[in-house]
C-alpha cells in the first residue's frame, strides 16, 4: 500500500499484537516494530538496535521496554532510548490507538 | 503528591551510597538535604593512603562533585554540623540554629578516631587519620619536618606510616601487640611484613605502650615516651589505635546504642523514622569499619526508603588488603585456626612468601596470604560459599590456575597482566579500561563493572579475571558478588527462593508468581521471565502454560536467530544418523528457499543458515522432519559412534542407544542445554567426556558419566555409574536428568548444578537410592509426556502471527 506522509494509517487491531509481544511492518526504508504492553498501550520503533542493528522486535518486552535479542540492551518504547550505561537511540513513530484500532503516522 | 522529606546527617562514602541507591529506583519519591561536617563532597576515604602516599591527588578520589547533588536537586550542606535531633518536632538543628523538618532521617555519622588518653594528647601535631584534613596536615607536616610516631601498627597506621615514608620523613611505628596487624595476620604473616616495612625504612618499636606525648614550650609535640622508659623525638604523632562509631548525635536524642546505634536487618533504628548506616551502627552487635559491608547496608537501606520493604541485611563477610603498593596481604575468615580445623602452609622465606589455609570439616574457613595474594579473590569465594573441598584440597594451595582448568588459563594472572592486554574476548575489553572505568567512576562490585564496561557480561568466562582486576584495584573495599544472587532487578529472590516459592505455593502462573513475590516490575524482565517460565513449566508439567512471550526469540521462533535478523534451521537426526531421502529433501529445501549456507554442526546434525524468519514454516513443513531442538534451553543432541555394527572395535550398539535417548528426550526443556553422546568403546569417538551425560560402552554393559562441558570452560565429565542394559542407561540417565531439571538454577549447565550440590548427592539420588531413582525416572517420562514437536505445530497453525508480517508498506 501507499501512503501519505504525516497522516494516520490504519495498521491492525490491538488483539494482533500479542500482549508484552511485537509484530513487524515491512517497508522500504526499514522495518518498524509495533509493540504492546500488558496495559495494551502501543507503540512504534525502527526494528533497528541503535548498538548493533539488532531486530528489536525480536526481543522479550516488559513494563514499557524491550531488550534487543542480540546483546541485551534495554530499549525505552516511549522514547527509544537505551538504558544507560548504553548509549543510543532508535527512532520512534507516532501511534495512536481508537476503538481497538492502532494507526501510525509516518513522516 | 508532595514528595516526602529525606534528611541525611553525613556526607560520607555510606550515606551518600544509601541516596544514590534510592534515587535509582525511587527517583521522585523525596525532597533530600544532606549535611556534611567536612568543607567538601563526597570522595573516596579509602584512597586517603594513596594520595598521602603521593600517588593520586585530591580531585582523583572525589566520588561526588558538587554538580552531581545539583543535577540529583540535593539541597547539600557542605561543613555544616548537626547538633541536635528533635525527634518529637521531627527536624534536626545545626550550630547556627537553623531547623531543618523531616520525614525520614538516615544517620551516617560514620566513626571517630580513638586518641589514647594520656598526657599531651591535645598537643599541636597529635592527629589522627580519618579525613583529608589529616592527610593535607601530614602532607604539609612532611615537607618542613623530619620525625613522625605513628602509634598503631594496624592498616591505617601502616598505611599513615608508609605514606610519610615516602614524602621523605623518618618514622617509627609503635605497635602494642606481639606483631604488625594482628587482627588481620598470624605471627610469621605479621613478622615476614615487618621486615619488608624495615627494608623500605620504617623503624618499629613492638610491644610498646605509649606513656606521655611530651611538648614544647609553644605547645608543639617534640617526643614520645614509653612505659619502658624509651623516648624518640617527633614532629608529628599519627594515632591509629581504633575508631568508634560516632553515635553521640544519635544517643543525645535518646536512640538505642550499644557500642554503635542499634538497627535492624532492614537498618533501621528505634526509631522508625530513623534510619542509620555505615560505620556508625552496630547491626547484630557488629559495627564494620570497612567500606563493603557498608555498601551492602545502603543498598537495604534504600530499598526501605523507598517503601518497596524487602531485602534484609544479614551482616557481612571480610577479607582485608592493605593498600601499601608492592606489598601483598591478604586475609580471611578464621585464620587463626580454632578447634578441630587444620592447616595446610606453604612458606618461602627467601622469596618472601607464605600461605596459610585453615580447613575445617572439609570446607575452607580462613586464609593468610603474605607475597602472593593472586588467589585471595578464589580463597575468598571458597569460603563465603563454604563449598566441600573433596578432592580439591589436594590442590587447593597451588590456587585456582592449578585446578584442572584446561579451558581457560589464568584466572590468576590479572596482576602481570599489561594495560593494553585482552579481559573479555566477547566484548574487546583491556584491562586498561576496566581499571580506568572502577577508578573514575568509583565501582565497588562486579555487576557494575559489567554494566559499565560489558566486561564479563556475554560469555561471563572472564568473571574471575575482572573480579580479580577489580579486588587489586580498589582492595579491602571490593565487594564480593554475593553468593545467594538475586535473579534480576525486579526483585531481591533468588532463584533457590523463587523455585521453592513456586514448588510449595503451586504457583502456575507469571503473574500469580510476582504477586506472591512481590516483584517490583509489573511483568518482570528479559532476565527474569524466561527463568520463571522455565520454573513454572519444570514444577507443574502438564498443569502451568508456556508463555511464549516470555521466552528468548530462539524458543519462540523454535530456530536459532543470527546476527542479521535471519535464522538458522537444524532438523532432528536422531543420533546423528539420516538417509538419502532426507538429505535430497534439505538439499531441495536449501535451492528453493537460496538458503545461503548449509553446515555440518559440532553435535553431527545438519544446520541451514540465513533463513528468513517468513520462511520457517514453509522450510519446516517442506523438510517434513522434526525439530533438532537447536536452539533452546532443552535437550539439544545425542552424538554416537558407529559402534559395533561397523567398528571393528565397537563393544555394544551406541548408535541404537543413542537413538534411543533422543527419542525418550524429544522436547525436553531445561535449565540450560542438555547435550549427549554415547560411544561405543573407551576410545570414545562420541567425545562422551565433554557432555552433561556421556555414556561410554565397555565389554561388560555401560559407563555413565555426567557434568561435562565442551563450551566456554571445558568441563571432563565424572563418573557416576556402570550398569549392563540399554534399559538401564535410560533409567540412570533421565533420572539424572530429571534431578537437574528439577533443582538447578535456570542456565546452570549441569556441571555448575554439580558444583553446587556436589556428586556424593547426586549418586546417593540416582544410584544409591534405587526408589528415589524410579520416581525421578517416572517424573521425566510424565513430564515429556505428549509434549508436541513445536514445529508440526506450527505447520498447523499454532503462533502463526509470529511468523507474518503486519504489513507491507512501500
Amino acid at each position: 500500500m501507499n501512503i501519505i506522509k504525516g497522516e494516520w494509517v490504519h495498521i491492525c487491531q490491538v488483539d494482533d499484537i500479542p500482549e508484552l509481544g511485537s509484530r513487524v511492518i515491512e517497508r522500504a526504508d526499514g522495518n518498524i516494530a509495533v509493540f504492546r504492553t500488558n496495559g495494551d498501550k502501543v507503540f512504534a520503533l525502527l526494528d533497528r538496535c541503535p548498538h548493533k542493528a539488532g531486530p528489536l522486535s525480536q526481543g522479550i518486552v516488559h513494563g514499557e521496554s524491550v531488550t534487543c535479542p542480540l546483546h541485551n540492551w534495554q530499549i525505552d518504547l516511549s522514547s527509544g532510548e537505551a538504558k544507560a550505561p548504553d548509549v543510543g537511540c532508535a527512532r520512534h513513530f507516532p501511534v495512536k490507538v481508537e476503538s481497538g484500532q492502532i494507526f501510525l503516522a509516518l513522516p | 503528591m508532595k514528595k516526602l522529606k529525606l534528611v541525611v546527617v553525613g556526607n560520607g562514602m555510606a550515606g551518600i551510597r544509601t541516596v544514590e541507591e534510592l534515587l535509582a529506583i525511587a527517583p521522585d519519591m523525596y525532597e533530600i538535604t544532606i549535611f556534611g561536617n567536612e568543607p567538601h563532597p563526597n570522595y573516596n576515604r579509602i584512597l586517603l593512603s594513596p594520595v598521602l602516599a603521593g600517588e593520586q591527588d585530591f580531585k582523583d578520589i572525589v566520588l561526588n562533585p558538587v554538580s552531581w547533588y545539583e543535577e540529583a536537586g540535593i539541597d547539600l550542606r557542605m561543613g555544616c554540623a548537626v547538633s541536635k535531633i528533635d525527634r518529637i518536632k521531627r527536624q534536626v538543628i545545626t550550630d547556627d540554629g537553623s531547623c531543618t523538618p523531616y520525614d525520614r532521617l538516615l544517620i551516617a555519622t560514620g566513626s571517630t578516631p580513638f586518641i589514647l588518653p594520656v598526657p599531651g594528647n591535645k598537643l599541636d601535631g597529635v592527629i589522627s587519620y580519618r579525613d583529608i584534613h589529616d592527610t593535607e596536615t601530614m602532607i604539609e607536616t612532611a615537607r618542613i619536618k623530619k620525625n613522625a610516631v605513628v602509634i598503631g601498627g594496624g592498616l591505617l597506621g601502616l598505611e599513615a606510616a608508609n605514606g610519610l615514608r615516602l614524602r621523605g620523613m623518618n618514622v617509627t611505628v609503635v605497635h602494642l601487640a606481639e606483631w604488625l596487624l594482628e587482627r588481620q595476620l598470624d605471627k610469621t604473616a605479621g613478622k615476614l611484613l615487618q621486615q619488608s616495612l624495615q627494608e623500605r625504612g620504617l623503624d618499629f618499636l613492638m610491644g610498646e605502650v605509649t606513656e606521655e606525648i611530651i611538648g614544647n614550650e609553644e605547645g608543639k609535640v617534640s617526643a614520645v615516651r614509653f612505659k619502658s622508659g624509651t623516648t624518640i623525638d617527633a614532629d608529628l604523632v599519627v594515632m591509629a589505635v581504633g575508631i568508634r562509631p560516632n553515635t553521640a548525635l544519635a544517643e543525645a536524642a535518646g536512640i538505642y546504642c550499644q557500642r554503635g546505634i542499634v538497627v535492624s536487618d532492614a537498618l533501621q533504628t528505634y526509631d522508625p523514622r530513623i534510619y542509620a548506616v555505615g560505620e556508625c551502627v552496630s547491626h547484630r552487635g557488629v559495627a564494620y569499619g570497612l567500606v563493603a559491608p557498608l555498601f551492602e547496608q545502603a543498598k537495604v537501606c534504600a530499598n526501605h526508603l523507598a517503601q518497596m520493604g524487602i531485602g534484609r541485611y544479614l551482616g557481612s563477610f571480610l577479607s582485608t588488603k592493605l593498600k601499601v603498593t608492592g606489598i601483598d596481604l591478604f586475609s580471611a575468615g578464621e585464620f587463626m585456626g580454632k578447634e578441630g580445623s587444620e592447616e595446610i602452609v606453604l612458606s618461602d622465606p627467601a622469596s618472601g612468601i607464605y600461605k596459610k589455609l585453615v580447613i575445617k570439616d572439609d570446607q575452607l574457613i580462613g586464609a593468610c596470604l603474605y607475597g602472593d595474594t593472586t588467589d585471595g579473590g578464589w580463597y575468598f569465594k571458597l569460603l563465603k560459599e563454604g563449598r566441600k573441598l573433596g578432592e580439591l584440597r589436594d590442590h587447593i594451595m597451588f590456587g585456582e590456575s592449578n585446578v584442572g582448568d584446561v579451558g581457560v588459563q589464568g584466572q590468576s594472572r590479572a596482576n602481570q597482566m599489561q594495560d593494553t592486554d585482552e579481559v573479555c574476548g566477547c566484548n574487546g575489553v583491556c584491562k586498561g579500561t576496566i581499571v580506568k572505568a572502577i577508578k573514575d567512576k568509583g565501582l565497588f562490585t562486579l555487576d557494575d563493572v559489567k554494566k559499565q564496561t560489558k566486561a564479563a557480561s556475554s560469555c561471563g568466562s572472564c568473571t574471575g579475571l575482572v573480579e580479580q582486576i577489580l579486588l587489586n584495584t580498589v582492595g579491602s573495599s571490593f565487594q564480593e558478588t554475593p553468593k545467594t544472587k538475586a535473579i534480576c532487578g525486579c526483585t531481591d529472590r533468588n532463584h533457590g527462593e523463587v523455585r521453592k516459592a513456586i514448588r510449595e505455593h503451586h504457583l502456575l502462573t507469571h503473574k500469580s508468581t510476582y504477586d506472591f513475590l512481590e516483584w517490583r516490575t509489573p511483568n518482570g524482565c528479559a532476565t527474569c521471565r524466561p527463568a520463571i517460565n522455565y520454573y513454572l513449566l519444570s514444577t507443574w508439567p502438564h498443569e502451568a502454560i508456556d508463555d511464549p512471550q516470555s521466552r528468548f526469540i530462539n524458543e519462540r521462533a523454535h530456530a536459532n536467530i543470527q546476527k542479521d535478523g535471519t535464522f538458522s534451521v537444524i532438523p532432528q537426526m536422531k543420533g546423528g544418523v539420516t538417509n538419502a531421502s532426507e538429505l535430497r529433501r534439505i538439499a531441495d529445501v536449501a535451492d528453493k528457499y537460496a538458503i545461503p549456507m548449509v553446515k555440518v554442526t559440532g553435535g553431527q546434525r545438519i544446520d541451514l543458515l540465513g533463513v528468513k524468519k517468513e520462511d520457517l514454516v514453509h522450510v519446516w513443513s517442506d523438510l517434513g522432519m522434526n525439530s533438532g531442538h537447536a536452539y533452546g534451553k532443552s535437550i539439544r543432541t545425542v552424538k554416537t559412534c558407529v559402534g559395533i555394527e561397523f567398528c571393528r572395535f565397537g563393544t555394544q550398539n551406541s548408535t541404537q542407544m543413542g537413538i534411543d535417548l533422543e527419542t525418550m528426550l524429544a522436547n525436553m526443556w531445561s535449565p540450560h542445554k542438555v547435550k549427549l553422546a554415547v560411544s561405543g568403546c573407551p576410545r570414545n569417538c562420541a567425545e562422551a567426556g565433554i557432555k552433561d551425560v556421556g555414556v561410554i560402552a565397555v565389554d561388560s554393559g555401560w559407563e555413565l558419566y555426567v557434568g561435562g562441558n565442551g563450551g566456554i570452560k571445558t568441563e571432563v565429565a565424572q563418573f557416576l555409574v556402570k550398569v549392563k542394559t540399554a534399559e538401564e542407561v535410560k533409567e540412570y540417565a533421565g533420572a539424572f536428568l530429571q534431578l537437574y531439571r528439577e533443582e538447578a538454577y535456570y542456565l546452570d549447565r549441569s556441571v555448575h548444578y554439580i558444583a553446587r550440590v556436589g556428586l556424593d548427592y547426586i549418586k546417593a539420588k540416582v544410584v544409591t537410592d534405587h526408589a528415589q531413582r524410579k520416581v525421578l525416572y517416572e517424573r521425566l517420562l510424565y513430564s515429556l509426556d505428549g509434549l508436541p514437536d513445536p514445529w508440526a505445530a506450527r505447520i498447523k497453525g499454532a503462533q502463526r502471527h509470529e511468523f507474518i508480517p503486519l504489513k507491507v508498506i512501500a
